[in-house]
């Protein structure tokens, strides 16, 4: 069914109505364990970066997914899930707007935190290609937001596997958040040199933060508002 | 499978010799443009070669694609120049500003190109040629106008009416060569009349390019494109008349006077129409319009010249020939 969804949905998608600008794409890995993490506009997103890993690896590509938007009907979980392959986890609202600081949390609250990321853990240690969002959500189109912690995080306890930044523009045009009809775009895709985890949280995530601008630096692209 | 595989070569047994062999012709060129640059690569080994070598491997695959498309069938090739202009337009749109409250509007306006190619199919010509220049230009604000943002509308109005022309009105000129009745063009038809324009378009930019390397000196708009000059614009442009006077018995209807003017003006249009585009480029601060044809850049930038070549050569022999086809169709 995955395998069906990819050739007949996703490929033509993404390849005939939309199409792809790909930079550096040597950079990206060529088996897992990895980490994939990139600016988030659009549902399309996922799919783009699923076309561009080779279809080999299909199997082992896993997006990372918000739990309480995928899961949130029967029907899109089981299509999140079983056709997807999400790995759903769960966000915190309350917490997401104050991330940055690194609050004293309790022990309770350290411990659940630990257990959202559980799943993606053991997916890296299955060997599987991980795509993250650092931003938590697709926010306004063709803007970057802040990044939250949840990469450093998992860095942090998988500090062997390569954390390969990728900048996308163009999706947000083609499907913004609230929007239910596709329009053809162009879309461009960067991807950077691999990050490793060198020990401070914060460091990490703004040295992520860093490279990510750099890549967008790279295009140049045209106002849209 | 071997229903699809009957069907081809039945397909390819109503192409004209002429057509075949203008095909073989093309390919040998291209053979001879591999040899040539695996002896550079031969004699030079120390420079870089890479971007030679990839244009002319993108030179090979677009060959063998429109090849096929000329080949199979009309529909087929009718299909194939609307998602050229398919192409065309998204990547046309996804480089200019857009307002993101016209993104249903950029729907409509990709509306057009299936409904264009439908008129040609119909040999609708009275729609055809005024369905974009007239409704798409009245219907496309009034669109924009319902959703009420007036911020940037006539910039938004106009950038997108000029990609409509430029990639699908212009461009679906050569797909109307092909519904011309076959008696006006007896050994070539209709995709004679689009080999001729096409590989004389093409051919032109090439000749154009190397006259330009070899014997350039003076700038021709060094403002726009720098790498363009006089030796090499004359030296093409004398190459295409002298092609196109030599093609013209084999491949269209054209007399010899006539196939002169036909290589003049494929000779300049394809100039004007590489720098118009070059001139787009420039003004949106960026060197390919996409990574689509490796070599070459994006789809634009190969059918720059043939944006204009095609309408100015469409009406040349309109003008020379309409009232003829009029009648053969009335027939």
């Amino acid at each position: 069914m995955r395998w069906l969804f990819f050739w007949l949905l996703v490929r033509p998608v993404v390849l005939i109505g939309l199409g792809r600008n790909v930079r550096h794409r040597e950079r990206l890995p060529a088996g897992g364990p990895a980490i994939v993490a990139a600016n988030h506009n659009s549902h399309l997103d996922t799919m783009v970066l699923m076309t561009l890993l080779p279809s080999r690896l299909l199997p082992k590509v896993r997006p990372v997914a918000a739990a309480d938007y995928f899961l949130r009907t029967r029907l899109l979980a089981w299509f999140a899930l079983r056709i997807v392959g999400i790995i759903p986890i769960e966000r915190r609202p309350a917490a997401a707007a104050g991330e940055p600081s690194p609050s004293p949390a309790p022990p309770a609250g350290g411990e659940r935190r630990a257990d959202v990321l559980a799943g993606v853990e053991a997916a890296l240690a299955r060997g599987d290609i991980v795509i993250l969002f650092p931003e938590g959500s697709r926010g306004e189109p063709e803007r970057l937001s802040d990044f939250k912690s949840g990469v450093a995080r998992l860095a942090e306890r998988c500090p062997a596997v390569p954390v390969i930044p990728v900048f996308l523009h163009g999706l947000g045009k083609a499907l913004p958040r609230g929007s239910a009809l596709p329009v053809p775009f162009f879309c461009d895709v960067f991807v950077g040199e691999p990050l490793t985890w060198q020990g401070d949280r914060k460091a990490y995530v703004e040295e992520l933060r860093r490279r990510m601008d750099e890549l967008a630096a790279e295009g140049r692209f045209a106002a849209w508002t | 499978m071997t229903g699809w595989v009957a069907r081809a070569a039945a397909a390819v047994e109503h192409v004209s010799p002429v057509v075949a062999w203008a095909l073989g012709a093309i390919f040998a060129i291209l053979l001879t443009a591999t040899a040539a640059v695996w002896v550079l690569g031969r004699l030079r080994p120390e420079a870089d070669w890479t971007e030679l070598r990839q244009r002319v491997r993108t030179w090979w695959v677009m060959a063998a694609v429109f090849a096929l498309a000329l080949l199979l069938s009309r529909r087929v090739s009718l299909a194939f120049f609307a998602f050229v202009s398919f192409l065309a337009l998204k990547e046309y749109l996804s480089l200019i500003p857009t307002r993101r409250a016209d993104r249903s509007v950029l729907l409509w306006a990709y509306l057009a190109i299936p409904l264009q190619y439908l008129w040609i199919d119909m040999r609708w010509y009275g729609m055809f040629i005024i369905f974009i220049p007239v409704y798409a230009f009245l219907l496309l604000p009034m669109r924009m106008v319902l959703i009420g943002e007036t911020e940037g509308f006539l910039r938004a109005a106009g950038t997108l009416h000029w990609g409509l022309m430029a990639t699908v009105f212009s461009v679906s000129h050569v797909a109307f060569l092909l519904v011309l009745p076959q008696d006006l063009n007896p050994h070539g038809g209709g995709p004679g009349l689009v080999l001729y324009l096409v590989f004389l378009t093409q051919f032109n930019d090439v000749a154009q390019y190397l006259w330009g390397r070899t014997l350039g000196r003076h700038k021709v708009i060094p403002r726009v494109s720098p790498g363009k000059t006089v030796e090499g614009l004359l030296g093409g442009l004398i190459t295409t008349v002298a092609l196109a006077w030599l093609l013209a018995p084999w491949l269209t209807p054209l007399t010899a006077g006539e196939a002169l003017v036909a290589g003049v003006v494929i000779g300049l249009g394809g100039f004007i129409g590489d720098v118009v585009i070059s001139a787009l480029k420039r003004d949106l601060g960026i060197k390919d319009s996409g990574t689509l044809l490796p070599g070459h850049g994006g789809i634009l930038d190969r059918i720059d010249s043939l944006s204009y070549t095609a309408p100015l050569f469409f009406h040349l022999f309109w003008y020379l020939h309409g009232p003829l086809v009029t009648r053969l169709w009335d027939r």
